[in-house]
C-alpha cells in the first residue's frame, strides 16, 4: 500500500503543479515509511518541503498556501502528534470555507498513518478518525486496499474541501494488491462491497476491513456467508450504501480499533437505527478497542481487535434468534 | 484608496489620510460599542489605543500586492485596504455569516477569534507568494498576550527558516484582558524574541503611526527584497475595556485609565498635523460626520442582509463545495420544521 501512496503522489504532483508536499522529513528521507520517496528529486526543493518539528504550523501554514492558490498535501508523522495541531485542523482548515463564506476553498489533505500492532511507543497508534468526523468542514478517507489507496487520494488531492487521509500503519506493507496504472480516483462517499454475504455484514474501514475479509473467509469454511462493506470514507458517509447492505441480510457487525465508547461505530449503529430497524434480526455488535488509553507493546495485542473478536462477534449475532 | 507603492517618507497628503483611518477608525469602533449596548450587536472588541498603530502600518503596505491576517480589533483602521472593510465588521459583530467574506479584492483575512491562530496562516500565504512569485508581502497583527501561544513559536520559526515575506505586528498594549506584560514573559521585550527565531525584532511607539510606518516600511523593504521577515513591537496603551465584556475596573487603577486616555494617540498625531498647518478642528468634525454616515451605510447594509438571511439555507452553505447527502436532509428537516412551526403560528397552535 505504501507504494500506492508513493505512486500517487508522483503522479498528483506531475499532473498538478500546484501540488506541494511538506511535513517532517519527508523530502530529503522520503518519508520515515517512505511515502514520499524520491519526490524531491522529481519536483524540487520548492515543491517537496522539509518542515520544523511544529505539527500545528504544518498545518496551519496549510491554510496561507491554499489561500495563495496552492494545493497543500501535509504529513503528520504520526495520526496521535494530529494532537498538537489540532486546534488548526479542526478550529481552521475544516472552517476556512465556512468562515469566509467561500471566498476560499481549502483544497488541504492531510495525510497521516494510524492504528496500531506494530509496537510502537505511546501517541504512535491512535484511532481518532470519531473525534474529526465530530468536525464539520473536515472530511475523512481510510483506505484498506492498495488500489483505494491510490483512488482515495487521488480524490482526496483534487477536492476542494480539505481531507484528513488516514493510511493503516499496519497496513503499509502488510496490504498488498494491484494498482491501477492510469488515472484512478475513488469518490469520497461510496463504500465497497469487499465481500459478498447472506447472513451478516460486517463493516468496517481501513486495516479493520483487512481482518473483517479473513474472519469472513474463516466464517466461509463453516459455511456462514458472510458480506464485509468497506467504508472508504467516513466524512463523507455511504448512508444509502450502509442501509442497502444492512437491509438485505438483516445481521451487521461493526469493528473499530477506537475506543467503544463514541466510536465512529456507535454512529454507524445509529444510521442503522434510523434506516434499517424493520429489517433488523438482531441487535448490532460493536467490535472496539476498550474505554483505556492505548496500551503499551505488551498489552496492545489484547486491546485492537483482531481475527478472533471479530469471528466471535459474527456467530454471537448470528446466533441470536430474529 | 491608495494603490501606489508605499514611499519612505509620507507627503502630506498621505499624513491626513493617517489621521482620518485613524479617526474614522475610533467612530466606527465607538458606533460598534454602543449598538453593543444598546443590544443591537454582540461582544466586540474596540480598537482603543491601537488606531496609529493600524493605520500606521497600512500606509506602509500596498492594498493591491500586501495581504494583512489580523486579529479582531485593528479591523476599524483598515480602511486603506478597503472602503468595504468596515462593512464585513458591522456584518461579523451582528453575527451574519457574511462578516467572514471579503470580496476577491480585499487582501484582508476575516477576524481570527482563536488568538495567534493568523500567525502560521499569514505565514502559509507568504511561503505561497514566495513559491508562486508573486510580488509582495503578508503582515499579521496579533497581541502580547498571543506571543504566549505556541502558534506564534511555530510560525515564526518556520518563517526564519523559510525567509518568508511576512511582517509580524505585535500589539502590546500592556494588557491580555486583565493580564499585564509582566505576566505574560519574562523576556526583556517582545521584540526581543526575534533574534531567537534569526531576524530583527523593533520596538516601535505604536501610539505615533510615523514611528510604526518608518518600521513597517523597512520591515517591507526587507521582506519584498527577499530578506525575509521583521517583528514589529509596537508599544501602546489600551485605554478602554478589552471588548464591551470586559470591566477594566476591576484590575486597572482609575488613574493609570485616565493617563492612558489622556495619551491616546488620535490627539497627539491631529496636534502634530495642526501645527504644520495640514489639520483643525473642522476638519476632524468634517471626517467624523463622513465616518458615521459610511458607517450609517454599513449598517443600512446589515440589516438589509440580516432581513434576507434564510436560515435553512444559510447554516449549510458553505461548509463543504458541496452539502453532503445527510446535510442536505438535515436542511430539509429544518426547513419542514420552520414552515410547520410557522403555520401553527399562523394557525394559533403554535406551543409555547
Amino acid at each position: 500500500m505504501v507504494e500506492a501512496i508513493n505512486h500517487t503522489l508522483h503522479e498528483e504532483m506531475a499532473r498538478d503543479e500546484r501540488v506541494m508536499v511538506f511535513g517532517e522529513d519527508v523530502a530529503v528521507n522520503g518519508g520515515v515509511f517512505r511515502a514520499t520517496e524520491g519526490l524531491i528529486d522529481a519536483f524540487g526543493p520548492d515543491r517537496v518541503v522539509d518542515m520544523p518539528l511544529a505539527e500545528a504550523v504544518i498545518v496551519g501554514a496549510s491554510v496561507g498556501l491554499a489561500a495563495a492558490g496552492l494545493v497543500p498535501v501535509a504529513e503528520i508523522q504520526f495520526l496521535g502528534f494530529s494532537y498538537q495541531a489540532m486546534h488548526q485542523l479542526v478550529g481552521q482548515v475544516a472552517r476556512l470555507r465556512s468562515r469566509t463564506q467561500g471566498r476560499f476553498d481549502a483544497p488541504i489533505t492531510v495525510r497521516a498513518p494510524f492504528g496500531g500492532g506494530v509496537r510502537t511507543p505511546e501517541l504512535h497508534s491512535e484511532s481518532l478518525e470519531s473525534q474529526y468526523a465530530n468536525c464539520p468542514g473536515l472530511k475523512i478517507a481510510a483506505p484498506a486496499t492498495a488500489a483505494d489507496a491510490k483512488g482515495l487520494l487521488a480524490a482526496a488531492i483534487r477536492d476542494p474541501d480539505p481531507v484528513l487521509f488516514l493510511e493503516p500503519l499496519r497496513g503499509y506493507r502488510m496490504i498488498r494488491g494491484p494498482v491501477p496504472e492510469d488515472d484512478h480516483v475513488v469518490p469520497l462517499g461510496r463504500s465497497r462491497q469487499a465481500r459478498s454475504g447472506t447472513d451478516l455484514v460486517i463493516v468496517a474501514w481501513s486495516y479493520q476491513a483487512e481482518l473483517a475479509c479473513r474472519a469472513a473467509d474463516r466464517l466461509a469454511a463453516d459455511g456462514l456467508s458472510v458480506g464485509v462493506l468497506d467504508l472508504r470514507s467516513i466524512v463523507p458517509l455511504d448512508v444509502d450504501g450502509l442501509a442497502e447492505a444492512v437491509s438485505s441480510v438483516g445481521r451487521a457487525i461493526v469493528v473499530q480499533e477506537a475506543p467503544e465508547t463514541c466510536g465512529f461505530a456507535s454512529e454507524i449503529i445509529a444510521t442503522i437505527n434510523d434506516h434499517c430497524f424493520y429489517d433488523l434480526e438482531a441487535p448490532v455488535e460493536r467490535v472496539s478497542g476498550f474505554d483505556v488509553p492505548y496500551p503499551v507493546g505488551l498489552l496492545e495485542d489484547f486491546y485492537v481487535p483482531d481475527v478472533d473478536r471479530i469471528v466471535a462477534a459474527a456467530r454471537r449475532t448470528l446466533a441470536m434468534a430474529p | 484608496m491608495l494603490t501606489t507603492t508605499p514611499e519612505a517618507e509620507p507627503d502630506d497628503a498621505e499624513l491626513v489620510d493617517i489621521l482620518e483611518r485613524m479617526v474614522a477608525g475610533q467612530v466606527y469602533s465607538t458606533r460598534c460599542f454602543n449598538l453593543q449596548r444598546q443590544g443591537r450587536m454582540g461582544t466586540m472588541a474596540p480598537i482603543d489605543g491601537s488606531e496609529a498603530l493600524v493605520a500606521g502600518a497600512a500606509s506602509a503596505l500596498d492594498p493591491t500586492t500586501d495581504w494583512v491576517f489580523p486579529q479582531y480589533r485593528e479591523q476599524f483602521a483598515l480602511g486603506r485596504f478597503g472602503d468595504e472593510v468596515i462593512d464585513r465588521v458591522v456584518l461579523y459583530n451582528i453575527g451574519h455569516p457574511a462578516g467572514g467574506h471579503y470580496a476577491e479584492h480585499l487582501r484582508v483575512f476575516p477576524h481570527q477569534i482563536s488568538l495567534a491562530c493568523q500567525i502560521p496562516h499569514a505565514v502559509g500565504m507568504a511561503w505561497g507568494m514566495k513559491v508562486t512569485g508573486e510580488p509582495g508581502c503578508v503582515a499579521t497583527f496579533f497581541g502580547d498576550g498571543s506571543s504566549s501561544e505556541g502558534d506564534f513559536y511555530e510560525a515564526a520559526n518556520l518563517a526564519g527558516v523559510l525567509d518568508a515575506p511576512v511582517i509580524f505586528v505585535l500589539v502590546n498594549n500592556g494588557w491580555a484582558i486583565s493580564t499585564p506584560t509582566a505576566a505574560q514573559t519574562g523576556a526583556e521585550s517582545f521584540a526581543a524574541k526575534a533574534h531567537a527565531f534569526g531576524f530583527p525584532g523593533m520596538q516601535v511607539d505604536g501610539r505615533d503611526p510615523l514611528a510604526v510606518r518608518a518600521a513597517v516600511f523597512e520591515a517591507r523593504e526587507r521582506a519584498v527584497g527577499g530578506r525575509g521577515p521583521m517583528l514589529i513591537e509596537a508599544v501602546t496603551v489600551r485605554h478602554g475595556p478589552h471588548t464591551t465584556a470586559d470591566d477594566p475596573t476591576k484590575y486597572r487603577s482609575a488613574d493609570e485609565l485616565a493617563r492612558a486616555r489622556d495619551d491616546e494617540p488620535i490627539r497627539r498625531f491631529a496636534a502634530q498635523l495642526t501645527e504644520r498647518g495640514l489639520w483643525s478642528e473642522e476638519r476632524q468634525r468634517e471626517v467624523e460626520a463622513a465616518a458615521d454616515a459610511r458607517f450609517d451605510l454599513a449598517w443600512d447594509r446589515s440589516q438589509e442582509a440580516a432581513a434576507t438571511l434564510d436560515p435553512a439555507t444559510a447554516l449549510f452553505e458553505h461548509v463543504y463545495a458541496e452539502p453532503t447527502a445527510r446535510m442536505q436532509r438535515q436542511r430539509g428537516e429544518l426547513r419542514a420544521h420552520l414552515d410547520a412551526m410557522a403555520n401553527g403560528a399562523a394557525n394559533g397552535s403554535a406551543a409555547g
